[in-house]
């Protein structure tokens, strides 16, 4: 992914153009599609394969329409409105201006009109936040930013998360173990913002070490990315851990121990392969919050993000935003949901999600 | 091969501490094993048997640890190895296979890949030789279509053709001692008895010597040449084959017998269970621990651990019936010339 | 040979000489009657009968083995203390503005000059954790804030508990297409961004409120909303539409599972009617999971509102809770740091204690003792 410490020019690259990133990142994505269909060629049926993903794919664009209709629904229905908290406009201006955005028709036309241009690839004008600027513009401007700082965080928690897990479940009852565990649940149990708070004035303040503020060099990621990666690197470390205790009991791994298996190649062929599965239910959903932006972290550090954009949209009632960025978010959810499904093939054999399986 | 024997248990103690107290399963048992030998442990759910096969090929997990007494295996003492040579003894010179074929193989690997495994700890060969090896072991354990086998996961083979599996995986490396923890018990009845005679016929092949740990005193009869009947953590009788079937002295072993329904038997009869439930290991009573179930129970049976008595050359009963006042002390005085 | 019969056994009629035995173990003492056969009341009294505990009892005590779990129970105790007794030994009420008072330090920094100056008789334990800027005393807030925190954690958990179980429960105890329809509406529930209806709710609840009280001022439940304010409103109702998923999916899953074991068919073979196979076997079996499912949900909802309160949608003022105390001491962070590190050293107490206790409770009720 974007490991941490890349040199400045591959940061240079990707803070252009936030437009040639998504490019990129489809690029990828197709090309990562294609070789997994070959292997997966190798092994199974590829007929099962496609329908299976032509099936999901319809459901998928049915719970986008769902959701989309359910979040518009929600909006209008909860009182307030995009221009009501300004300085009280004339009732004329009122009128006027919800006229110009389509505000002034019964929901269900609004809806049947969003959904329209959604499909066309016009998702509308900002409202409030950036008087008439393109939403999508807005977004692909906002989004790299926030995947950046994303997806650091996510290698931090599962490139330590992981083996920290291991070692706890392998020194179970140790003093290892018992560190491991404080450390961990304080890190779920540390509200984000507090944490984020307390590493600024030590790290930024007190301490003057590194930047606090924006993301101008490679140094003012390190806060706010580990910061962001706290939780998860917590979580997936107790999650691997209990998940490893489970699999420790097995008697497959007694079978092992008894054929002469060295420890090592135990816990790292036997036991982690078994163990992976939670933890990889868990990275799905999570990745697809991650990457579009933590509201906590961007407005602590002063970051210019999705997260904390969409907070204030919804604050301010700027529906054509929130309706994208829940749309985004949700196709980027089920899309991970997706991906987990096929890497759980990869993970156990016995696992056939190609089948109907509740 | 010389009178050396392969494996001696010598007064073997093993204890669980758990958090509610000290379990102790294995209360003190000998018993020796020789080249080319099949040695039967029987004995119903928590006698302990596992338990003692466990401490042999150091699979005891905690809280269990081996309070007391020594295994020798051709002389070395097995319970003082180090890691290292535990890990080049497991799986080379001894090896195990386990009860519930289902649960024993590692699902996200392929029954090839588990089997090479097992050779590669121990030998340094090369993947192709290890792959050979393999194949031959399945042909051998009476797999068909070995190469097709060979890359399928466990999940895809029945649990006859697992537990096949497992006896390749115990035997690839050419063990001396194979230990069986009630390998039949999960299995139908008819693959039981293939199983059997599977085991049989490589250990008659192979020469090596088998614990074979079992509840069931019919596989008893088909496979072993002598027998340890364990109750509560304790040898209660052992003997031959012979021993214990025509001519058993403890009354468990007799309750046993009795127990077993025969197909052959033409006259109408109930069957004659054992009265009484197993005993509660983290409080064993002094005493005979079978004696509140024993309808032989005398006071003494109450309070003193009968002692171990040799009936004949290799037939050992521990029981106080044998005791010469018990003989005076019989029912009414009944004997029969 | 001679043989022994005992009823219609024959017994073998091997013995051995007791000396040698003797010979053996020195210890070795014969008695008069020692073979002839016990009879069966002293079989019976060999035979110690451990008195066996209920599963509640043997939860129980697996939970006071686990000193994590019990160290976690001890803090909360103490937080609960601590906020709900504590008051009634301060001089202040959380509200009170002690002018003159204002950003007094607390007992281990030196007030400055000016402080001094206004101050005469100046007792460095009177306001212990100093006070804010507008005079109150920080101590006093801090108990009403772990009280407003608790009370929203408890009242949120209370409402997902109720909603979810039910919900759940009737799901799996069903079956079939209507599960399959209750199901198929939870997952859509899912996948709803719940920061959005959150928000939405917490920001929109104000006038709704506003009206509702101008038209019944008398209600005691305007009086409730008026103290709490609207944004927690919107929490609950946030957590009533959306949270108990969770909650749900745990009962149906255990439910479902309950409903097929053995024991709930072996209790129908033996006639029991349907009421009684839920009240006697399937819920207490749910109890367990509830009870760890709840502890778990008190800490999530504390976190939410703490989360809230650093968007400004918390607590309405003069009310505080701890995270509102946090989120409002980060503006002050380089002059006054002690004011964000308390409160968030006493949040994050809360939520670990109760993490902590809903581990050790889910391990002690889980009767699949593996370690």
């Amino acid at each position: 992914m974007f490991p941490p410490l890349v040199g400045r020019r591959y940061f240079f690259v990707l803070e252009q153009n936030g437009k040639s990133n998504i490019v990129f990142l489809l690029v990828m994505s197709i090309i990562i599609f294609n070789s997994l269909k070959c292997y997966l060629k190798k092994r199974n049926g590829e007929i099962n394969m496609i329908r299976f993903l032509l099936r999901r794919l319809t459901m998928s664009v049915a719970t986008l329409l769902i959701i989309a209709c359910l979040t518009f629904l929600l909006m209008n229905l909860v009182p307030g409105g995009p221009f009501l908290s300004e300085k009280a406009p004339s009732p004329q201006v009122l009128a006027a201006m919800e006229a110009k955005y389509g505000l002034d028709k019964p929901v269900g036309v609004q809806m049947v009109t969003w959904i329209g241009d959604f499909a066309k690839g016009d998702l509308g004008v900002s409202f409030r936040l950036q008087k008439n600027r393109p939403v999508k513009d807005i977004i692909l401007d906002l989004f790299p930013t926030s995947a950046k700082i994303g997806f650091i965080a996510l290698a931090i928690a599962v490139i330590f998360g992981i083996p920290l897990g291991c070692v706890a479940a392998y020194h179970r009852g140790r003093w290892v173990d018992s560190l491991l565990q404080v450390i961990t649940t304080l890190g779920i149990a540390i509200p984000s913002f507090v944490l984020a708070s307390i590493l600024l004035v030590i790290f930024g303040v007190y301490l003057k070490m590194l930047p606090t503020l924006g993301l101008a060099s490679w140094q003012s990621y390190l806060l706010p990315c580990f910061a962001l990666a706290f939780y998860p690197l917590s979580y997936v470390a107790r999650l691997t851990r209990s998940s490893m205790l489970d699999v420790i009991h097995q008697e497959y791994i007694r079978t092992a121990r008894s054929k002469g298996v060295a420890p090592v190649k135990i816990i790292f062929k036997h036991a982690l392969r078994n163990s992976v599965i939670p933890v990889i239910t868990y990275l799905g959903p999570l990745t697809a919050g991650i990457v579009t932006g933590s509201f906590v972290v961007e407005s602590v550090f002063n970051i210019p993000g999705l997260g904390r954009y969409y907070i204030q949209s919804i604050l301010g009632r700027d529906y054509p935003i929130i309706m994208a960025t829940t749309v985004f978010y949700a196709a980027l959810l089920i899309a991970m949901n997706l991906l987990v499904d096929i890497i759980y093939k990869f993970i156990d054999p016995r696992i056939d999600v190609t089948g109907e399986v509740e | 091969m010389d009178g050396r024997k392969l494996l001696e248990v010598n007064d073997l103690h093993v204890s669980f501490f758990t958090p509610v107290g000290e379990v102790k399963a294995v209360g003190g048992i000998s018993y020796d094993l020789g080249y080319n030998e099949v040695m039967g442990i029987v004995g119903e759910s928590g006698s302990g048997k596992s338990v003692e096969a466990y401490s042999i090929i150091g699979l005891l997990q905690s809280p269990g640890k081996v309070t007391a007494g020594e295994v020798l295996f051709e002389g070395r003492d097995v319970l003082s190895f180090t890691n290292k040579e535990m890990q080049k003894f497991r799986g080379n010179e001894i090896s195990m296979i386990f009860q519930n074929p289902m649960t024993c193989l590692n699902p996200v690997y392929t029954v090839g890949n588990q089997l090479i495994e097992a050779v590669c700890c121990h030998e340094t060969i090369s993947k192709e030789d290890a792959k050979a090896r393999a194949l031959e072991m399945l042909t051998l354990v009476g797999i068909n279509n070995v190469e097709e086998r060979f890359s399928q996961y466990p999940h895809e083979l029945s649990g006859g053709m697992r537990q096949r599996v497992m006896i390749a995986m115990g035997l690839i490396c050419h063990p001396k001692l194979l230990i069986a923890d009630e390998p039949t018990t999960a299995l139908d009845v008819t693959i039981q008895a293939q199983i059997l005679e599977l085991m049989k016929d490589l250990q008659q092949k192979t020469q090596m010597s088998i614990v074979f740990i079992t509840h069931n005193l019919g596989v008893v009869a088909e496979i072993c040449d002598r027998v340890s009947v364990m109750y509560a953590g304790r040898i209660v009788e052992q003997g031959t084959v012979d021993d214990i079937f025509y001519n058993p002295h403890h009354p468990y072993t007799m309750g046993l017998l009795r127990s077993m329904p025969n197909i052959e038997e033409t006259r109408h009869e109930k069957l004659i269970p054992i009265e009484g439930t197993p005993v509660d290991m983290l409080n064993p009573p002094a005493g005979c621990p079978f004696g509140p179930r024993c309808e032989f129970c005398m006071n003494i049976c109450l309070r003193e651990n009968p002692p171990l008595i040799q009936v004949k050359e290799g037939h050992r009963a521990s029981c106080w019936l044998y005791v010469e006042q018990a003989q005076q002390q019989c029912e009414g005085g009944e004997q029969s010339e | 040979m001679k043989s022994r019969k005992y009823g219609h056994i024959t017994l073998p009629s091997f013995h051995i000489d007791a000396d040698c035995l003797l010979e053996q173990n020195p210890n070795l003492k014969f008695r008069d009657n020692d073979f002839e056969l016990a009879d069966a009341a002293a079989k019976e009294s060999f035979i110690e009968n451990k008195k066996s505990m209920s599963y509640w009892q043997d939860a129980w005590r697996r939970l006071k083995k686990n000193k994590v779990a019990m160290a976690a129970l001890y803090c909360i105790i103490f937080l609960i203390i601590f906020a709900f007794i504590g008051p009634f030994f301060t001089h202040y009420s959380y509200s009170q503005q002690v002018r003159g008072d204002e950003n007094c330090p607390p007992f281990w920094q030196q007030p400055t000059a000016q402080y001094m100056a206004i101050h005469e008789n100046f007792n460095r334990f009177d306001h212990p954790f100093g006070a804010d800027k507008l005079g109150r005393d920080m101590l006093v807030r801090l108990m009403k804030g772990t009280q407003v925190s608790m009370i929203i954690g408890f009242t949120a958990s209370l409402i997902v508990l109720v909603i979810g179980a039910l919900y759940g429960a009737i799901s799996g105890f069903i079956g079939g297409r209507v599960d399959d329809v209750m199901m198929r509406f939870v997952e859509l529930l899912y996948s709803i961004p719940d920061i959005l209806i959150v928000l939405l709710l917490a920001s929109s609840m104000k006038p709704a409120l506003t009206a509702f009280i101008n038209k019944n001022p008398d209600s005691g439940f305007s009086e409730f909303i008026n103290v709490l304010g609207a944004p927690l409103i919107g929490i609950f109702i946030a957590f009533g539409l959306l949270y108990w998923v969770g909650t749900s999916r745990i009962v149906r899953g255990q439910v479902m599972m309950l409903k097929n074991q053995e024991f709930v068919m072996a209790a129908n073979a033996l006639g029991a009617s349907n009421t009684r196979i839920i009240m006697k076997h399937l819920l207490p079996n749910c109890i367990g999971q509830l009870i760890v499912t709840t502890c778990m949900q008190v800490p999530a909802a504390i976190f939410l509102e703490s989360f809230l309160s650093f968007l400004g949608l918390g607590v309405s003022a003069p009310l505080t809770s701890l995270g509102s105390m946090a989120a409002d001491a980060i503006g002050g962070i380089y002059s006054y740091t002690f004011r964000l590190i308390i409160p968030s050293i006493l949040l994050s107490l809360l939520i670990l204690s109760f993490n902590l206790l809903g581990d050790g409770l889910r391990d002690a009720l889980d009767p699949r003792l593996k370690r």
